[in-house]
């Protein structure tokens, strides 16, 4: 769409990142070579080689598992919970000093815009650090029963949508209960988790508290097998998350699970449509869509449809798909050609099953994986793209009459990690969040995250919250909520 | 019989589903000893097409029972400790039988067991204040976090302790809001036969809760993989196959609560260990704004 403002480029310049030609893992407070065969990663908006990252095999993930131990015993459990608190809010700090620098590599390996990896998950990712440390030496006060205690070791693996937001998510709750941890990284977005050990050893965070692991999901097996490790988190598909259950299946290690989505983002005909339109492209397309918390199912009443598609359409006319670096850009690059490979063939299939699909006159770089933002229309509540989540920036519009209906439809999914309502009504919107089987419910929002707010699902979404003070109790003795 | 001893009516042992007392569908019972082996009964031995029922039952309440206000459902778990209470002394008389207990020790297993309920029964409106909240987040959002109940929960109770270990583990299901599937205690079922009367007599609605007597052991895998059950718990089932029940139940991301390596002590406080893993927590935001 042509506009009578048309944007000059504003890239954001790079030169803040130093990328070495290759990585090594991080255990014991060294970097120290991966016995695997050494893996690459991209830049999914131009697929140029980044650098050579370390594969960790069984070998390499039981060397950081003991380092890990020997820390929990030895360092980090006896010491001071104010001392540990305090090293967290030393890594906050170290962050947000070293944020444009997260945010351009991150935008790099990921392919994000880097309006959201510089205003969204590196600030988020530092909140996560500040709110963890004030609770190192406070958990007497948490509610989660007398005199709690760390588990010990904790294996995290974690998804490559937020790979640095991720990493705090799960880091900062481990440590400030006083566990240490083993983290592999995704295997396409592995160097701000790389890029973070830099930060522990700026913090002089003692060795073998943090290791850093990286590989693909044999790796990620190892780490999930361990004997050793007492706890297992785990973000991403329910598949994997299906399998990972089973494996912890009969052993002490306890688990917890934040596995996909296909939120109901429902609109009522009272609801404000511009902002409803504005919370709609927000749910959808923030982070490609590459988000288990999307708002991938538009509910709309039927009576404001037309409107609404209408209003959005326009809308999304305007969003500006290409250079994750340039400031303007509000839709990235899909993270890899095997996302973008699966996000082409649900679409294609609902075409098939007959939904009509719309795009805007969009153009893409020659390079680089790329996925225009994606309506469809005429969706029913059978059709796979209502069903499957997709993981990229294509949203599915169905229909509803009454709110009964709307609760009914938003509720006809296997899984339950969050919803979305749009209406001027409080007592509308305070019945129907009641009635909604998900985790988190934005009312006149969406996507929206902080750390004193507990996240996860219902249902096939995974269980346990990370956030708050419920997020907590996954990493402690005896306390079960 | 001789004499003035007047020959004594023996009961059919039921199953409790769906708010009725029906017999197996299979048509088997098993037989029941006391603890010395004398035979008390044959109780019904429930099958797998029994279990699908009462998973059918348990989700067809559940909307109605996690629906009613906190002070409603702890009302009607009060009255469920009333109507216990009248039956103390044949809850004393089936425990001592069961378990081979002293008639003190009998006594003292009962009373905690009433008690137990009365202490369940008092969680339902205030879980929501200990266990919820507001968030203060960073930015104009309106943001408070709440527990709610996760749905349909199995539980494979206790095999020793009859009446305490099962009331151990059902009550707390029932004071989240969630509805129950309940194997009992395979060489012990009389009690539960019995709290199965009570619950029917006490205004809990029918399907709440529902009571198989048989083996942990066979119904087990159907409840670990019934993609209609969102939670089990492990407690009494035999420690040969739970980990394979938790396996089964991975297939549908079920919470499960895995069995103690020895049966707990069930007068110590349960805390509320036995209510969250069959919470969930749901967070709403709002903006904030004039």
């Amino acid at each position: 769409m042509t506009s009578v403002f048309e944007y000059a480029p504003a890239p954001e310049s790079r030169s803040i990142v130093d990328i070495a030609p290759s990585y090594g893992l991080f255990v014991d407070g060294e970097f120290v070579d991966g016995s695997g065969e050494p893996m690459t990663t991209v830049n999914p908006a131009t697929e140029e080689v980044l650098t050579e990252v370390a594969t960790g095999t069984t070998a390499d993930v039981d060397r950081a598992v003991r380092a890990a131990r020997k820390a929990f015993e030895k360092t980090w459990g006896p010491m001071r919970p104010a001392d540990r608190g305090k090293y967290l809010f030393r890594i906050a700090r170290l962050l947000q000093e070293r944020a444009r620098e997260f945010a351009v590599l991150e935008s790099l390996d990921n392919g994000k815009p880097i309006r959201e990896s510089r205003d969204v998950d590196v600030p988020l990712a530092a909140a996560h650090f500040f709110y963890h440390a004030g609770w190192a030496d406070k958990l007497d006060w948490a509610g989660l029963g007398p005199g709690p205690k760390p588990l010990g070791v904790a294996g995290q693996v974690i998804p490559w949508n937020f790979p640095l937001l991720m990493l705090a998510w799960k880091v900062a709750p481990a440590l400030a209960t006083g566990n240490t941890v083993v983290l592999k990284p995704a295997e396409t977005t592995p160097l701000t988790a790389l890029l973070f050990a830099e930060v522990c050893r700026q913090a002089d965070l003692p060795p073998g508290v943090v290791n850093i692991v990286t590989g693909a999901g044999d790796t990620g097996r190892a780490v999930v097998e361990h004997d050793d490790v007492d706890k297992v988190a785990f973000t991403g598909s329910t598949d994997v998350g299906r399998q990972i259950a089973r494996t912890v299946a009969g052993t002490r290690k306890k688990l917890t699970l934040e596995l996909g989505g296909k939120a109901a983002n429902i609109v009522f005909d009272d609801a404000p449509i511009d902002q409803a339109v504005e919370g709609i492209v927000q749910g959808i397309f923030f982070n490609q869509g590459h988000v288990c918390c999307a708002g991938s199912r538009l509910l709309v009443q039927e009576s404001i449809h037309d409107e609404v598609i209408a209003s959005l359409q326009r809308r999304i006319g305007t969003l500006r798909v290409g250079d994750p670096l340039d400031k303007n850009t509000d839709i990235g690059a899909i993270n890899s050609a095997e996302q973008l490979a699966r996000i082409r063939e649900l679409s294609d299939i609902g075409e098939a099953e007959g939904a009509q699909r719309w795009q805007p006159a969009c153009e893409l770089p020659d390079r680089g994986y790329w996925f225009p933002p994606t309506v469809f229309t005429d969706v029913s509540p059978a059709h796979r793209i209502a069903r499957d989540e997709v993981f990229g920036p294509v949203l599915s519009v169905l229909t509803f009459r009454t709110p009964d209906e709307a609760v009914a439809k938003a509720n006809n999914t296997t899984y339950g990690l969050s919803a979305g309502i749009w209406s001027e009504k409080g007592s509308r919107i305070l019945k129907i969040a009641n009635q909604l089987r998900a985790g988190v419910v934005w009312a006149n929002t969406f996507n929206k995250f902080d750390p004193t707010s507990p996240f996860g699902g219902y249902k096939q979404s995974g269980y346990g919250r990370e956030g708050g003070r419920h997020g907590l109790a996954a990493y402690l003795e005896g306390a079960d909520q | 019989m001789i004499g003035n001893d007047r020959l004594a009516v023996r009961k059919t042992c039921k199953l409790y589903v769906n708010g009725a007392f029906p017999r197996s569908e299979s048509g088997r019972t098993y037989e029941v000893t006391d603890a010395k082996g004398h035979f008390l009964a044959n109780a019904s031995w429930a099958s797998r097409k029994d279990a699908r029922d009462a998973v059918v039952a348990a989700r067809a309440a559940f909307p109605k029972w996690s629906g009613v206000t906190a002070y409603n459902r702890g009302q009607v778990l009060y009255r469920v400790a009333e109507v216990m209470e009248g039956r103390h002394v044949q809850f004393c008389e089936e425990v001592a039988t069961a378990e081979g207990l002293s008639a003190s020790k009998a006594r003292a297993a009962v009373d905690a067991a009433v008690d137990r309920w009365v202490w369940y029964a008092g969680w339902t409106d205030k879980l929501a204040a200990v266990l919820g909240g507001a968030n203060p987040v960073a930015g104009p959002y309106f943001d408070f976090s709440m527990p709610e109940p996760t749905g349909v929960v199995a539980v494979l109770a206790p095999q020793q302790s009859s009446l305490l270990g099962l009331v151990s583990v059902l009550a707390p299901v029932l004071a989240t809001g969630c509805t129950a599937v309940v194997v009992t205690s395979r060489e012990r079922p009389i009690p539960a036969v019995t709290l199965g009367e009570v619950l029917a007599t006490s205004d809990v609605p029918g399907g709440v809760v529902n009571l198989l007597t048989g083996d942990a052991e066979e119904l087990g895998p159907w409840l670990a993989e019934h993609a209609d059950v969102d939670a089990i718990d492990l407690t009494g089932a035999p420690a040969s196959r739970a980990m394979e029940f938790e396996r089964e139940a991975a297939g549908t991301v079920k919470r499960v609560v895995r069995p103690p390596v020895t049966e707990p002590d069930w007068t110590a406080d349960p805390g509320l260990s036995r209510m969250t893993p069959f919470l969930e927590t749901k967070t709403v935001w709002h903006p904030i704004g004039v």
